[in-house]
């Protein structure tokens, strides 16, 4: 969600002097960037941690996340069940670890997809004229639909599994990609270098992606990051309002949709993969923020942190 | 001035028209609409019946045009379940969504605002870090996580506000704001978030222009400084920020009220997806994009009034 406020700062804030602290020794490399930015450094272990347990979800202390047993339901946390087990008798730790793996592909997967199909969208819009206006109405109607909405109504029309709730969470991400894209292809088409590219007959294609591209990676790999954030969010807000993914899914969205019948009697089967979500996507923010304090110094200006 | 209000209200009329067309496509991109609507049980005449009835047959921009044409006499269809018209259905539901999208746009400007001011006056302190986490912390923590953490602290471990539910503020207004709290304060967190961001990046900004040191050498005091030079001066983009920011309230309304149990207009929604009842899908849709839009131009309009620098 954070994507939609640097959008909207981006061009709700005029350009202005606004005091910036003077941006430091150049760090380099990564091992620099978590040094100098700790909270940082955290969020990106935790994530680690969720991957590694997403990947490794049968090593880690798991059983079958969908094993019924309705002898055992509605238990509290043993060392057969290390966070008790819900009103089927599942496990919740394993449903836990296995939710994981879903947040974290659709995070990635509506990341990649966004930033591709933006990418490729706002290089030629920008540089296209006649197309710009066209395009840009576009984006502007599918900016208009509230995200969820969109999100809903896609995946309503075209049945619930993993990969329409991914498709059906790129749409509404695309346009902000996009406008990102075109206000760097706008300011960059104005260079020196460029002109004389252009002047010296380069094929658009070309210019595109040696002299344009380059300029568009910083900004991209921090939107990116948002929007696995806003992403993985999503996906749980689908899979809670019963259109995500298919139930028999273990996600932290259904976890939480299954939770709410007994929430007065067992509230942490609700609030463990509530949880899990938070920390996964506060990380993730946390993440993007120094990322973009990093490598985008001017929308760090504009948003106004540090 | 009204030849320039007309303009502006003419530039939203491509932008819906786009949603329009989005909406519209949405039922016929995926697949057979017919088959969408009879349902999974269906069978071919049933299917072919639907076709019928729908006008599915026709030419597509046939169907497009019939359709709009609907839409702008103000007819969004018929429920597919009840056979009502789905104005009919969004007249019934409307008031508790708009009270509660009232009470939290109230609320979280009334927090919102001073505290970014706060964090913007004494910025680098931790008061302004502790705003700052707030503002993370705000975008990260899902809307029903909140809700019902909430309701398991404020509910059921203290029993201080009802678990869920809704009364209108005309038939009980003390029931009515016993059961918003918790509602407001869920929504709340995310648009807070995002206000208090934007105004201590804004106000920041103006607090370094020259007026501001003129006023503090003149020896004005610091709150007028603060509230009628600073953040008058910074108030177009905060402004902007909570018309762009219902989107998020939309977004958000529709989970909210899934977990208190309001019913309102998120709660047709999410009613109207386990009976695939599309009609109702694609007109709230329709309804929710064109309240966005028409607030939107009306924060636009409004920029005279917040800053005479700016004329249309």
């Amino acid at each position: 969600m954070t994507a939609v406020l640097d959008k909207i700062a981006e061009g709700a804030i005029p350009p202005g002097d606004a005091p910036t602290p003077a941006p430091g020794a150049p760090v380099s490399g990564l091992a620099g960037t978590l040094k100098r930015y700790p909270l940082a450094a955290l969020a990106a272990l935790v994530l680690a941690l969720i991957a590694f347990g997403a990947l490794f979800a049968p090593l880690v202390g798991t059983t079958d996340p969908t094993a019924l047993d309705p002898a055992n339901r509605l238990q509290g946390a043993s060392a057969a069940h290390w966070l008790g087990t819900d009103h089927l008798g599942r496990d919740i730790w394993s449903r836990l670890v296995y939710g994981a793996r879903v947040s974290v592909v659709v995070g990635l997967a509506v990341a990649a997809l966004a930033v591709v199909i933006g990418l490729v969208i706002g290089l030629f819009t920008g540089f296209i004229r006649w197309l710009d206006p066209i395009v840009m109405r576009v984006m502007d109607g599918l900016m208009a639909i509230p995200g969820i909405l969109l999100a809903i109504a896609l995946v309503s029309v075209s049945g619930a599994s993993i990969l329409t709730v991914i498709a059906a969470i790129v749409v509404p991400e695309v346009p902000r990609v996009v406008r990102l894209v075109r206000s760097v292809v706008l300011s960059v088409r104005e260079e020196p270098y460029v002109e004389a590219a252009v002047s010296v007959g380069t094929p658009l294609p070309k210019l595109l992606w040696r002299h344009v591209l380059p300029n568009c990676v910083p900004p991209l790999i921090v939107q990116a990051t948002y929007v696995a954030a806003s992403a993985m969010l999503t996906e749980a807000i689908l899979s809670f309002l019963g259109a995500g993914t298919p139930p028999i899914v273990p996600s932290w969205g259904n976890m939480v949709a299954e939770g709410r019948l007994l929430f007065q009697i067992a509230p942490m089967n609700l609030l463990y993969p509530g949880i899990a979500l938070a920390i996964t996507i506060l990380a993730v923010n946390i993440l993007g923020d120094a990322l973009r304090d990093r490598l985008d110094p001017k929308l760090a200006k504009r948003v106004g942190q540090r | 001035m009204p030849l320039l209000v007309l303009q502006r209200l003419a530039s939203t009329i491509p932008v819906l028209l786009i949603v329009a067309v989005i909406v519209f496509l949405m039922l016929r991109v995926s697949g057979d609409p017919a088959a969408i609507l009879a349902g999974d049980t269906a069978t071919s005449e049933q299917i072919e019946a639907v076709r019928q009835a729908f006008g599915f047959d026709r030419p597509i921009w046939e169907q497009f045009l019939g359709w709009i044409g609907q839409v702008l006499q103000g007819d969004l269809g018929e429920s597919l379940f009840t056979g009502l018209p789905v104005t009919t259905l969004i007249a019934q539901r409307i008031e508790p969504t708009l009270m509660l999208a009232l009470t939290t746009i109230v609320f979280s400007v009334a927090v919102a605002v001073p505290l970014g001011v706060l964090a913007a006056w004494r910025s680098g302190t931790w008061i302004d870090r502790a705003v700052m986490v707030f503002a993370v912390l705000g975008f990260s923590v899902p809307v029903f996580v909140l809700g019902y953490g909430f309701m398991y602290f404020f509910s059921i471990q203290l029993r201080l506000l009802p678990v869920q539910g809704y009364t209108s503020p005309f038939t009980d207004f003390g029931a009515f704001l016993k059961g918003i709290i918790l509602p407001t304060l869920t929504l709340s967190c995310i648009y807070i978030a995002l206000i208090a961001r934007i105004t201590r990046a804004s106000v920041l900004e103006t607090l370094n222009e020259d007026y501001i040191r003129t006023a503090r050498a003149k020896g004005q005091i610091e709150r007028i400084v603060l509230f009628r030079h600073a953040l008058r001066n910074a108030a177009v983009p905060i402004v902007t920020v909570i018309g762009l920011g219902v989107a998020l309230l939309i977004g958000g309304v529709v989970v909210t009220e899934s977990v208190f149990n309001i019913p309102g207009l998120g709660r047709l929604v999410v009613d109207a997806i386990t009976r695939r009842d599309y009609p109702i899908i694609q007109g709230l849709i329709l309804f929710f994009a064109l309240i966005y839009v028409v607030l939107n131009l009306i924060i636009d309009l409004a920029y005279t009034l917040l800053d005479p620098r700016i004329r249309y």
